[in-house]
């Protein structure tokens, strides 16, 4: 019997940055109050009492500044972790991450590998507005030169640190700010997952609901609504917004030849446009209904509570959604 | 109410002009029934149509111009539509025939859903909402999409729809055109526009040498004991019942395509997609000028017999303008014959969207080594142009190797 | 069949399956698959509507004897049609 007690997505990140600190003395951590105050959410407290100020790094409020530091001790041969608060600051260090991490192994011809970890929180519905509350990872998954990751299960926030500092090229990992508490219990027999696939969460035959991140949870309720209504949704968590997984998500779209793309992320030039459209260009003939997106209301994300639920993709939306696509609207 | 269309007689035709209508309002129309002619670039072609009702209103009159899918006429919606009526002459590309049919169920099928509210968004153009999903499925089962009843979004025909449509009891074949009643009389139609039938085989020819990147091979097949054969057969029979070479270089050449498969189909939005039978295009000359080439269905079923009396009748009906909407653009490979007049060899040059056309020069006695010794032998080139994004050399030269086998052992064909 | 009967009937044959043939002036020792382009089903048609209309069994060994109009005339003569 595997051990599968419960753990929460906010301890599962912590256990992995712990097991890559005491695995690799080349490992460290930089971010805005990871340190002292235990970080923004959480998720490095106590950190600092166990590998010190050399290897647990509070820095001012300078996110150019910390991003490009970490840039470059990756380059000689560190193992940075960067912490930014949320996507929303990252803004600030957009010139580090993609004029430099971004490129820099492309423009020194292989000579530089840049093996940097950046994780931020991303995501609304915290009430804390709309300068906190944004999901841009799909900006990020325009570039080449990073790759980009959504952990939406315990499993994935525990496991997807490793690989990513394996890897010789940036990698930046979103975790959605309304994941840190959930709890789910957790196979401690599973010790690795890959940074590649995406992944069906629920198998099911008449529509694909191709999500990542933070809207996960809220397509698996959906799926569960639908199967009351005798709708049999198949579930596909991305896990990995760049480069995408196209087998996967084609492999869905043929089977069940409907396909509803949620994201967070505003509809406008997002990365469900972006799948859509790969789905269109490859799997025409395959499909029996229009695509379908539920994505954020194009405004900046309310404050006020029902405005900020309103706003996000809810199981509600999805479950209509997909039942009108199947001509019960 | 259901609408009857202006076909598209090949993948060319943007519109075509009602010559006649051979049916008027109140007659009752069966599937495979001719019911009008329309004058176009090849000339004039009976058109056939694929539901069984009653006309209740004819809406273009004859000598009126209409675009390709106008409606020609209005049946009733009362009587029910043949279950898997032949392919809509709309989308000739793809001549396939439904599945035989499933055992009967004991009550007729209900709708699985009811039939979509009012407010559904008619699609644009005036086009009935089918699925790419659906669209393709009903190709393949030879159903025309646009009359089942949809109950996907908006009233669109979806994939369970065609699949459910086509499970439906009665479902049988479509009658063949039945060859043996007398026609019709008929007023004397306009004969084709040379000019007209030209442009329409620069168009095909041209995006052929634009688009096919052909390869070409050849071979001298041995007549002598085709040619005996038939002496011998013919000798027996009078004149009508007699069979030329042609018959066998027809059948010869559609039991050699079974075996190679890959040469029978279409190549179309990049990807070949294998015709469901044997479906000869025959290269007919019409005196004056221009050709056709009206298929012959499932040739490689037919005895040489039936497959002579087609080809009287085909070419009869080629150079009078009595073609069939149905046999325009169906044809899966197309075979050219020059006949005892033509040249010594001819390469093709492959009619989009196919793959191959066959080619067979005139038969004539020339020498040739038998057993280490020069003889005169009645000999013909045979010759293979073939579609490259398909096939290679390899696989054509089977195919003409098969052809000659074929044709070695004529009582068999 | 007098002469004139038996041209009639094969320029009403003729005529059947290449239209022009009705009015043509065509030379009685011309060949008739040169000068009204008729192919091998052309001819093959001919000699089926001969056939049907005169009764003459026409085998194929004596095709070439009907490639000209004289030619023709002469052997529906010579078996008494």
């Amino acid at each position: 019997m595997s051990d599968t007690a419960p753990m929460t997505y906010r301890e599962a990140c912590r256990q992995a940055l712990i097991e890559a600190m005491e695995a690799d003395p080349r490992v460290f951590m930089m971010g805005e109050d990871i340190g002292a105050y235990g970080g923004c959410y959480a998720v490095t407290k106590g950190l600092l009492d166990m590998f010190g100020p050399e290897r647990i790094r509070d820095t001012p409020l300078a996110e150019s500044g910390f991003t490009g530091a970490g840039i470059g001790a990756a380059m000689v041969g560190m193992r940075p972790i960067v912490e930014i608060m949320t996507v929303n600051f990252s803004l600030l260090a957009l010139d580090q991450i993609i004029n430099n991490a971004a490129t820099i192994p492309h423009m020194s011809g292989g000579q530089f590998a840049v093996p940097l970890v950046i994780r931020m929180a991303t995501g609304g519905g915290r009430r804390v507005a709309a300068q906190h509350s944004h999901s841009l990872e799909g900006w990020y998954a325009h570039i080449p030169g990073i790759r980009i990751l959504a952990p939406a299960t315990i499993e994935d926030a525990r496991h997807m640190l490793k690989p990513a500092l394996a890897d010789p090229n940036p990698v930046l990992i979103f975790e959605h700010v309304m994941l840190y508490n959930d709890t789910e219990p957790f196979d401690a027999s599973v010790n690795a997952v890959d940074i590649a696939t995406a992944a069906v969460r629920r198998a099911g035959a008449d529509v694909s609901l191709v999500t990542y991140g933070g809207s996960l949870k809220k397509c698996l309720a959906a799926a569960e609504t639908l199967a009351e209504d005798g709708v049999d949704a198949e579930v596909i968590d991305l896990r990995v917004l760049r480069p995408l997984d196209d087998a996967t998500i084609l492999g869905s779209v043929r089977k069940t030849r409907r396909c509803v793309i949620v994201d967070e992320g505003w509809r406008t030039g997002s990365l469900s446009a972006e799948i859509g459209m790969r789905i269109a260009e490859t799997a025409f003939f395959d499909l029996d209904a229009p695509l379908r997106r539920v994505c954020s209301a194009e405004v900046p994300i309310p404050y006020a509570p029902a405005m900020e639920d309103a706003a996000l993709p809810q199981p509600a939306t999805i479950v209509a959604t997909v039942r009108e696509l199947m001509g019960r609207g | 109410m259901r609408d009857f269309k202006m076909p598209a007689l090949g993948a060319d035709m943007e519109a075509g002009l009602l010559a006649e209508w051979l049916v008027k309002p109140g007659d009752k129309v069966k599937s495979g029934d001719i019911v009008c002619v329309v004058e176009t670039q090849k000339g004039a072609i009976e058109v056939e149509i694929f539901e069984n009702g009653v006309i209740e209103e004819l809406v273009v009159q004859p000598g009126e111009e209409v675009p390709v899918g106008a409606t020609l006429a209005r049946l009733d919606g009362e009587a029910a539509k043949e279950e898997g009526a032949a392919p809509a002459p709309k989308r000739p590309s793809l001549p396939k025939w439904p599945p035989p049919p499933l055992p009967a169920k004991a009550a007729p099928p209900a709708p699985r859903h009811p039939p979509a509210p009012a407010a559904a968004a008619p699609p644009a153009g005036g086009r009935a909402a089918v699925s790419p999903a659906a669209r393709r499925r009903a190709t393949e089962l030879g159903l025309d999409p646009e009359t089942l009843t949809g109950t996907g979004i908006d009233g669109s025909v979806t994939l369970a729809d065609v699949e459910a449509a086509a499970r439906e009891p009665g479902e049988k074949r479509p009658a063949e055109a039945p060859a043996a009643e007398a026609p019709p009389a008929k007023p004397a139609r306009k004969g084709f526009d040379p000019a007209e039938m030209r442009k329409a085989i620069a168009a095909a020819m041209q995006r052929s040498k634009r688009e096919i990147p052909h390869y070409y091979l050849g071979q001298t097949i041995d007549f002598a004991a085709a040619t005996e054969w038939l002496a011998a057969t013919n000798a027996t029979k009078p004149p009508p019942e007699r069979l030329m070479p042609a018959a066998l270089l027809l059948k010869a050449t559609a039991l050699a395509i079974a075996e190679v498969p890959a040469l029978n189909g279409h190549y179309e939005d990049g990807a070949f997609r294998p015709g469901s039978g044997i479906n000869i295009g025959w290269i007919v000359a019409l005196r004056g000028g221009g050709l056709v080439a009206p298929a012959i269905r499932d040739a490689d079923k037919q005895g040489v017999r039936d497959l002579m009396a087609a080809l009287r009748d085909l070419v009869q009906r080629a150079r009078t303008g009595g073609l069939r909407a149905s046999e325009l653009g169906s044809g899966t490979v197309t075979v050219t014959s020059l006949g005892e007049r033509g040249a010594d060899s001819v390469i093709g040059v492959i009619y989009p969207p196919q793959v191959a056309i066959v080619g067979f020069g005139r038969i004539a006695v020339r020498p040739w080594v038998v057993d280490g010794a020069v003889v005169a032998r009645p000999l013909a080139e045979a010759s293979l142009a073939a579609d490259h994004r398909v096939c290679d050399g390899h696989l054509g030269g089977l195919l003409l190797a098969a052809i000659d086998r074929h044709l070695q052992q004529p009582g068999k064909l | 069949m007098t002469d004139a009967e038996r041209l009639a009937l094969i320029r009403d044959v003729l005529g059947g399956i290449a239209p022009e043939a009705a009015d043509a002036e065509i030379a009685g020792d011309a060949d008739l698959r040169e000068t009204l382009d008729l192919d091998s089903m052309d001819f093959m048609n001919v000699v089926i509507g001969l056939h049907e209309r005169t009764g003459v069994d026409i085998p194929e060994a004596d095709y070439s004897e009907l490639f000209t109009l004289d030619g023709a005339m002469a052997y529906l003569a010579a078996k008494g049609a």
